[in-house]
């Protein structure tokens, strides 16, 4: 199981801030959740296409599209970042 | 060094003196208050609301001084980023950094606050006459971070 976490306007629009995922064998990289997750149509396919503007993070570290992810692991997407 | 993420506001006279204290090295100190305006791209605001990963703030924030006290002298330095509803006029982040010199002390304090500009995971959500919506993410903002990038 991994958990995933989203925040901001993408945890408002998917309507969901945190879930419990089994990770399939062959999901390795925090892209082929992406896609997983876009999968699932709707608002997951709208919000999490190519070109949108998503950060992600993997056990609280920036990540990017090649990042491993295995299981155990916390992965969260979120907008670009707007403190300060 | 100290990271705090609190919705309470802080006393920038206090924290100054509580970084110092006993610490006869320090020459210069460097601050930075960032306070929210009552008007963002043409649209008046009345409140915002500030979200964060927890857990993931503080480590981003950590790494950013750290980063800083690799590149210049720095003693010790503190970061509080308030969270939750702020209106006008209200406090939301302040950066302290005690150097030997005000010209790391500087360097260090601008550095820490335009990474935290865009690699710190708050997010603001503002309300104004015509509703809420959520604040994008600003351009300046990352070439700002960006000239910090060490060449070579």
């Amino acid at each position: 199981m991994i958990t995933v976490l989203y925040f901001a306007r993408l945890k408002e629009a998917l309507g969901t801030s945190s879930e419990a995922i089994e990770l399939p064998t062959e999901i390795s990289t925090l892209n082929a959740v992406r896609a997983l997750l876009q999968a699932r149509g709707g608002a997951w396919a709208h919000e999490l296409q190519a070109g949108r503007a998503i950060r992600a993070a993997v056990n609280q570290d920036i990540a990017a599209a090649d990042t491993p992810v295995k299981d155990g692991d916390e992965v969260a997407f979120f907008p670009p970042v707007t403190g300060g | 060094m100290t990271v705090r993420v609190q919705t309470g506001d802080f006393d920038v006279s206090r924290e100054i003196n509580a970084l110092r204290q006993h610490n006869p090295r320090i020459g210069a100190i460097a601050s930075f208050v960032g306070v929210v305006r009552d008007v963002n791209d043409g649209d008046a605001v009345s409140e915002m609301t500030l979200e964060h990963y927890p857990g993931m703030t503080e480590k981003a924030i950590e790494d950013i001084i750290a980063q800083a006290r690799g590149r210049w002298e720095v003693f010790d330095a503190l970061v509080i980023h308030r969270v939750g509803t702020l209106k006008p006029l209200d406090q939301i982040v302040l950066v302290v950094v005690t150097s030997g010199h005000r010209g790391d002390a500087f360097a260090a304090c601008e550095f820490i606050m335009d990474y935290l500009k865009t690699r710190a995971p708050f997010w603001k959500k503002e309300q104004t006459g015509s509703g809420e919506r959520w604040v994008d993410a600003r351009a300046t903002d990352d070439i700002a971070a960006e000239r910090w990038r060490l060449k070579g």
